[in-house]
């Protein structure tokens, strides 16, 4: 049975939500509203059109602009090829995506939203508490776009509301799939709202992440000031706060020393220019550097000209290294001779991404010995390119569903 | 030189180069002892590849986090020989500092506090009015940073009583009395700035209005706890003692920095208005971005050091405070030593990532 909003309960509980895109009748329409086919064209067209009016208006932002190029009919179309197989069977959206957005990353329930909608689900959205400027941006680059398709409409809420718990507890009956982003703590409490038997849940916890460098290959690039960007990218622009922020950087191969040299010079040098210093965080570096020092034997701090980069090299690098994580440029550094000695590292759920320099097949044996974490091997500057897979899930797998046609 | 005999010296009598020097050695011979006692200190210090050889004045000596003493429990003496732990102030849910103290240092905070704030009241214990309720330092619950000031400055008072009752109300008729009895004598008054402010100025205000006056004329009011609840107020440290002044007549005011993780070594304001450093402590302005020292003049990052802490290794400490070192040596006031601004808690820094802070670490 749906969930029944004609209730004057309910409708007070939905009160005190903030439409952004959307309103308190949509939500309650989507328990009747039709699933969609995943892929279908006009949502693709719809995306196409959010796109276009991003990348026209957002241009120096590069989280826009890289969302608009990701919900391009090109890039969306190889998605389709990619997640959908010819075969007799029907796919179908699976019904209502209730999103829980994380409160400090501004774009990321745009592609959460974009994930529930290829799969043909309608969606209630939480998104980001804090007021940011691209928050804005999209939701009127939505909002334009719905006028052109109003069909699509119905299948939109976005909204915004203290943490409450009746809320999560009626958004929560309402979904097929609830998808919640923003790490443990909020997992936690979203839990406390039952889900109905048949639902499912995303939830992306808290999680780290790696970089494994090869020396050699990095020396003999060309691009280095390229490679400096691209690190600086996937750990400095999350304030290295994302879950795919590199925690440690693993050095391989013969010319270590040297390509470590090369790269922290470049590497400052950019941070140095580019990045927004907050006074606080030079004692935050120190206090983790000296967390971890005084809690094991193997540490040692190197010694660097300013707070901007910090970083602890380890002897025995293992997953307790993660209780002392840092943020907006606090790196440990292993020196690995053989890619084996970090398997403990990645033995653990909590390992999430590599952003990776190297030849494949030396990475190989370490994700085929059975650890327990790793979700994915990426190039450096890409471990925040989003994906339908993510996290280990396949969402298309998990927002839809197979109805098995066998006559 | 061990710590009785530098408390022999004079709070603010030495220039700076024998200041530095007396600091140096007693600060390095302390790096020495909790490296050999703290084994967290040992291996932190070994992370840094710590040279004590390399160490020429004080500045170089490596500096401790204070946040480092609310995760860990950092102490350089054996369990049995800690007579006192204090913890910090903080508010509900946050982690507190935890300083361990063994008879010889809780011994030596007790006299170094003395030698300091004589050197602004005067030698002597002093009829005392405490501006605060008496539940705040028996009630073992509400024991923090409130409860240790009020015992730590009582060793300055003979006769003493709280001005506010447990209602936060000023308790008029005692107050009366008790400056009938001590007319003509030096009061001593103290207080936590917001305290004083809330409970007492603005009593002290409302009852003029109704002709209800108070004389502390004879009165020196040592306050601290730091100005952030009054940034709301609005009302400037200037205001504060104008304010005061025109209320009651009181003119000695002394605002106060110091922190539990350093407690003995406190910063009083003089009569110019500055915070004033002893032999005993010094305060180094560093910048944020690469710890460097700052010149005089520029705002940087408080670092505390202290000649006291033996018990623990809390003997240079870099706060999460802003100052400015205004001078050395030549305060208008007479007593050497830098002189020096505090202007409160940095700002917590604004951090993107996927992870919700709902109780962030920091």
């Amino acid at each position: 049975m749906r969930q029944n909003f004609n209730q004057r309960e309910d409708r007070k509980v939905l009160d005190r939500l903030t439409c952004l895109v959307g309103n308190a009748d949509s939500i309650c329409n989507m328990a009747s509203l039709s699933a969609r086919e995943p892929f279908e064209e006009e949502i693709v067209d719809f995306l196409n059109a959010v796109s276009r009016r991003l990348m026209r208006e957002a241009k120096d932002a590069p989280d826009l602009m890289t969302l608009g190029f990701w919900m391009r009919k090109a890039s969306v179309s190889e998605l389709k090829k990619r997640f959908v197989r010819e075969a007799k069977d029907v796919r179908v959206g699976r019904g209502v995506a209730f999103h829980i957005a994380p409160s400090n990353v501004p774009v990321n329930y745009a592609y959460s939203l974009a994930a529930g909608l290829l799969t043909g689900n309608a969606n209630v959205v939480r998104v980001p508490s804090k007021d940011f400027w691209q928050v804005s941006m999209i939701n009127k680059a939505l909002s334009d776009a719905l006028t052109e398709y109003e069909s699509v409409r119905p299948y939109i809420c976005l909204v915004r509301y203290d943490r409450d718990r009746e809320v999560n507890d009626l958004l929560s009956a309402l979904a097929d799939t609830r998808i919640v982003w923003g790490g443990d703590h909020t997992i936690e409490e979203l839990r406390r709202s039952p889900l109905r038997p048949r639902a499912g849940e995303i939830t992306f916890a808290d999680r780290y992440s790696l970089a494994v460098i090869d020396s050699v290959t990095y020396l003999e690039r060309e691009d280095r000031d390229r490679f400096a960007e691209a690190f600086y990218n996937d750990t400095f622009l999350t304030d290295q706060n994302a879950c795919t922020s590199p925690r440690i950087v693993v050095w391989t191969g013969a010319r270590r020393k040297e390509a470590r040299r090369v790269f922290w010079e470049k590497e400052h040098e950019l941070a140095k220019k580019r990045y927004r210093f907050q006074p606080i965080m030079g004692i935050h570096k120190l206090t983790q550097s000296y967390l971890a020092a005084a809690a094991r034997e193997d540490v040692g701090i190197v010694r660097t000209e300013d707070n901007y980069i910090v970083r602890v090299s380890v002897e025995k690098p293992d997953s307790s290294l993660m209780d002392f994580l840092g943020h907006s440029g606090h790196l440990f550094e292993y020196d690995c001779d053989d890619i084996m000695e970090i398997r403990e590292l990645c033995d653990d759920v909590r390992c999430q991404t590599i952003g990776f320099c190297g030849e494949p097949d030396m990475i190989r044996p370490l994700l085929l010995s059975g650890i327990r974490g790793v979700d994915r091997v990426v190039p450096i500057g890409k471990t925040m390119d989003f994906d339908l897979i993510w996290d280990g899930y396949d969402l298309v797998e998990r927002l839809t569903r197979t109805v098995r046609l066998l006559v | 030189m061990n710590y009785d005999e530098i408390l022999t010296i004079p709070p603010f009598s030495l220039e700076k180069d024998q200041k530095s020097k007396l600091l140096t050695a007693r600060l390095k011979a302390l790096t020495v002892h909790h490296r050999a006692n703290c084994p967290q200190y040992r291996r932190i210090l070994d992370s840094i590849g710590y040279e004590e050889d390399a160490v020429s004045t004080y500045e170089e000596l490596p500096f401790l986090p204070v946040s480092l003493f609310k995760e860990l429990s950092l102490k350089s003496v054996p369990d049995d020989a800690i007579v006192k732990t204090m913890t910090s102030s903080g508010t509900t849910g946050q982690a507190v500092s935890k300083i361990y103290l063994d008879k010889t240092t809780s011994s030596s905070q007790q006299k170094t506090m003395v030698k300091i704030v004589n050197e602004f009241t005067g030698s002597g214990r002093m009829p005392m009015i405490i501006l605060d309720c008496p539940s705040v330092v028996k009630n073992r619950a509400m024991f923090s940073a409130r409860g240790a000031g009020i015992l730590g400055f009582s060793i300055f008072g003979a006769k003493k009583i709280y001005a506010l009752d447990d209602d936060m109300k000023l308790d008029v008729d005692g107050l009366r009395e008790f400056l009938e009895q001590y007319r003509g004598r030096k009061i001593f008054l103290f207080g936590f700035t917001f305290m004083v402010w809330q409970h007492f100025y603005k009593e002290l205000l409302r009852l003029k209005e109704q002709g209800i006056v108070f004389d502390l004329s004879e009165g020196i009011l040592v306050h601290g706890g730091g100005w952030k609840k009054l940034v709301s107020e609005a009302v400037s440290p200037e205001e504060f003692r104008k304010r005061l002044q025109s209320v009651c007549g009181l003119t000695r005011i002394h605002d106060y920095y110091g922190m539990v993780e350093q407690t003995g070594c406190i910063y009083m304001q003089c009569e110019c208005g500055h915070l004033h450093a002893s032999i005993f402590s010094d305060v180094i302005m560093r910048r944020p971005e690469d710890f460097r020292v700052c010149e005089t003049g520029e705002r940087g990052i408080i670092q505390v050091v202290s000649a006291i802490p033996e018990s623990y290794p809390g003997h240079s400490l870099i706060t999460e405070d802003e100052g400015m070192v205004l001078g050395e040596d030549d305060c208008p006031c007479g007593r050497k030593g830098k002189y020096f601004q505090e202007f409160g808690r940095l700002k917590d820094a604004e951090i993107r990532g996927c992870s919700d802070t709902y109780a962030a670490k920091f």
